[in-house]
């Protein structure tokens, strides 16, 4: 009755945009930023994918070449999101601004930086096309294993991806591993954890948030770029990404600061997520929109356990949310 | 000692600056971004920036109607930024603004479906009154008893709330949905007009304006002259010295929670019962997180705060004018918003610090 086989890749894809996000936040918190920035960073990172392949696509007409058609979203993403993380850093870490209102003012702007261009790109442009569709694009990121069809179950369930899917899973466990195993990773917890010890010691406090911010940014930036040219087939439409953003900060609390439980948590989160399709209703429609609460509901459960259970090795690092001031007492 | 080397820079945190001071800092940090915000535009309009800004006021203040819109929108979005006031005073990060509205005015729209055949507006609407109170209170007061009990992180715990909310107005609207299969209620009871807030002065906006003007009246009383704000800022300052001094802290997070929802929830019933007849998933419009920055940026004092929440809704309305006029996008006015919000927040730490040039050795010798 329950088709597992169609479920989990269902869960899978849905679920990448929430780990792309909640590493990026994950290793942002590491530093003591709290960046609440992050939905409108992957809405920036989604659409200066979208911006870079349209003119793409647009300049070369019907010849896309495989390598630059995957280069230059990337690369656009990439810049778009580091440029939010340093507008964030600026104003966080060097005019000590409060970290929720940047990063919701910085949510603000990135979803309207999104949907605006979105919507007005065509007109800006002046190209006549009727919506912003890269199929050429697309079909390039998800494009996956060629054997993968003829594995049965076991290709649609691991194989039959495209290629983000995987560089995700692989950012999540090298990212856990860095911070929990290398002396880059103690020094940033060090960093997030108590500011104050971390700058006697020697350590960089300005670069290190810098850094970790921008990385967790750009990271984050990639999942919007995911959701618009693989999940969505390359078509953007207004605020279709919805409230993912906000499910990956979620999600970095379920998953108590650890990107490689992140890659579990996201697949439950993802699975949570369209388990309304799944789910026989009837002809009963409003009993679906209780079930898409289930996601929101799970995360609220989990941070109320996590914060009675108040194990100290799962606690948000000690400083989280807090500007740094050498001179502060 | 002269071979030191100094900093070229160094910061200190300013004593207390002048009050005309800091309004000066702040007043020329808005005329930067609004110089950025003219270029953005130019940039992607090709006009003028005299005739952006023409737009723009032709867009807030045109006609009689836009006047009357503008106040309209003034007044939900201060009405939920005072909701929020106590609590961030506190240092509780109240994001679930949203859902506390949208909670308020399902429980209106609720009794207007319900009761609306059956009772006289005289009794239906302190019924509404109170049960979109009473919605708003309970939203806001879940997260604040776990926050007060086990120090669960509430900056999370209301931004999942306000999407529960959202699937709950949601499930309400396919059970109620008139015409069936239409996915929306229409306006409810338009021909009996049940439950809907008395027109007065027959302006359809004025009654809401006259309501929040007497709750931000009551809120800068409460937060400057009761003991109630007195304890609300000694939490805030400090949770120890709460605790020192005898302050409850548990009761005054949860007592402030219920009266941060309670208003959320009246906000919520102006919006159905007084100027839209119906609820939507988007009736609060995303002003939950604005207000956020309304009351932060007013520095939690409810004057202020009529003036930032002007300066936001003027924004909007504005950049909307402009959107419309050259077939761009609805959402460039929050582009606008975000690029104002950065220049804000940025002049804040010129006004708590004090930067420190390096003097040049000479100077020093003399």
């Amino acid at each position: 009755m329950f088709d597992i086989v169609s479920f989990i890749p269902r869960a899978v894809v849905q679920s990448i945009p929430l780990l792309y996000g909640s590493i990026g936040e994950t290793i942002t918190e590491k530093s003591g930023n709290l960046n609440l920035g992050i939905p409108g960073v992957m809405y920036v990172g989604g659409i200066c994918g979208v911006i870079g392949s349209f003119f793409y696509e647009q300049s070369c007409g019907g010849n896309v070449n495989g390598f630059l058609a995957l280069a230059i979203p990337i690369l656009c993403c990439l810049i778009g999101s580091l440029l939010m993380g340093l507008i964030y850093c600026l104003l966080t870490v060097n005019l000590r601004a409060n970290q929720n209102v940047t990063g919701l003012a910085l949510t603000t702007f990135g979803v309207g930086f999104g949907n605006f261009f979105g919507g007005s790109l065509i007109r800006l442009s002046n190209a006549d096309v009727p919506s912003i569709a890269l199929s050429a694009t697309s079909s390039y990121f998800s494009h996956h294993l060629p054997f993968a069809d003829s594995c049965g179950w076991f290709g649609k369930i691991f194989l039959s991806y495209g290629f983000l899917v995987y560089l995700a899973f692989i950012i999540a466990f090298v990212s856990a591993y860095i911070i929990r195993r290398t002396r880059v990773g103690l020094q940033l917890r060090a960093v997030g954890e108590s500011p104050a010890t971390a700058d006697a010691a020697g350590i960089n406090i300005t670069r290190y948030k810098y850094v970790a911010t921008c990385v967790g940014c750009m990271i984050a930036g990639l999942g919007g770029l995911y959701y618009v040219m693989d999940y969505a087939c390359g078509i953007w439409s207004n605020d279709a990404f919805g409230d993912r953003g906000w499910l990956a900060i979620a999600l970095v609390i379920f998953t108590i600061w650890r990107p490689n439980v992140s890659v579990f948590a996201s697949i439950l989160f993802g699975g949570l997520y369209i388990l309304y399709l799944f789910i026989p209703t009837g002809m009963n429609l409003s009993l679906k929109e209780l079930y898409k609460m289930l996601p929101y509901i799970v995360t609220i459960i989990v941070l109320i356990i996590t914060s009675m259970r108040n194990k100290r090795e799962n606690q948000p690092p000690e400083s989280l949310g807090i500007a740094y001031f050498r001179e502060d007492r | 000692m002269n071979n030191q080397k100094v900093p070229l820079i160094h910061l200190t945190k300013r004593k207390a600056l002048p009050w005309y001071a800091a309004f000066g800092i702040r007043a020329a940090a808005i005329v930067l971004a609004l110089i950025v915000c003219a270029l953005v535009t130019t940039l992607l309009t090709g006009e003028n920036p005299l005739q952006i800004y023409a737009t723009m006021f032709a867009g807030a203040f045109g006609t009689p109607r836009k006047l009357w819109i503008l106040g309209q929108q003034i007044a939900i979005l201060l009405c939920i930024a005072l909701a929020l006031t106590p609590a961030f005073k506190m240092k509780y990060w109240n994001l679930g603004g949203e859902g506390q509205v949208l909670i308020g005015g399902l429980a209106a729209a609720a009794c207007m479906i319900l009761l609306g055949k059956t009772l006289p507006n005289i009794l239906l609407i302190p019924i509404m009154l109170a049960a979109s109170v009473l919605a708003g209170a309970v939203w806001a007061v879940i997260p604040a008893l776990f926050k007060a009990k086990w120090n669960t992180n509430e900056t999370l715990f209301t931004l999942m709330m306000n999407y529960v909310a959202t699937q709950l107005v949601a499930f309400f609207i396919i059970v109620w949905e008139s015409p069936k299969g239409s996915g929306k209620i229409g306006i409810i009871n338009q021909a009996t007009e049940a439950g809907w807030l008395p027109i007065i002065g027959g302006q359809k906006y004025l009654l809401n304006i006259l309501i929040v003007a007497v709750i931000t009246a009551l809120m800068y009383v409460y937060l400057k002259y009761t003991k109630h704000g007195y304890e609300i800022s000694v939490v805030g300052e400090s949770e120890r010295t709460a605790r020192y001094v005898g302050i409850k802290v548990e009761k005054v997070i949860v007592r402030t929670l219920i009266l941060s929802g309670a208003i959320c929830g009246a906000a919520g019933l102006m919006l159905v019962g007084g100027t839209d007849h119906t609820i939507t998933t988007t009736i609060a419009g995303g002003r939950g997180f604005t207000a956020v920055m309304v009351a932060w940026l007013g520095k939690f004092n409810p004057l202020v705060m009529v003036l930032t929440s002007f300066l936001l809704v003027f924004l909007s309305r504005g950049a909307s004018e402009i959107s419309t006029k050259f077939g761009l996008n609805q959402s460039f006015g929050d582009i606008l918003t975000g690029i104002i919000l950065f220049f804000i927040i940025g002049s804040e730490f010129f006004i708590t610090y004090k930067i420190n040039f390096r003097k040049s050795a000479k100077k020093e010798a003399e």
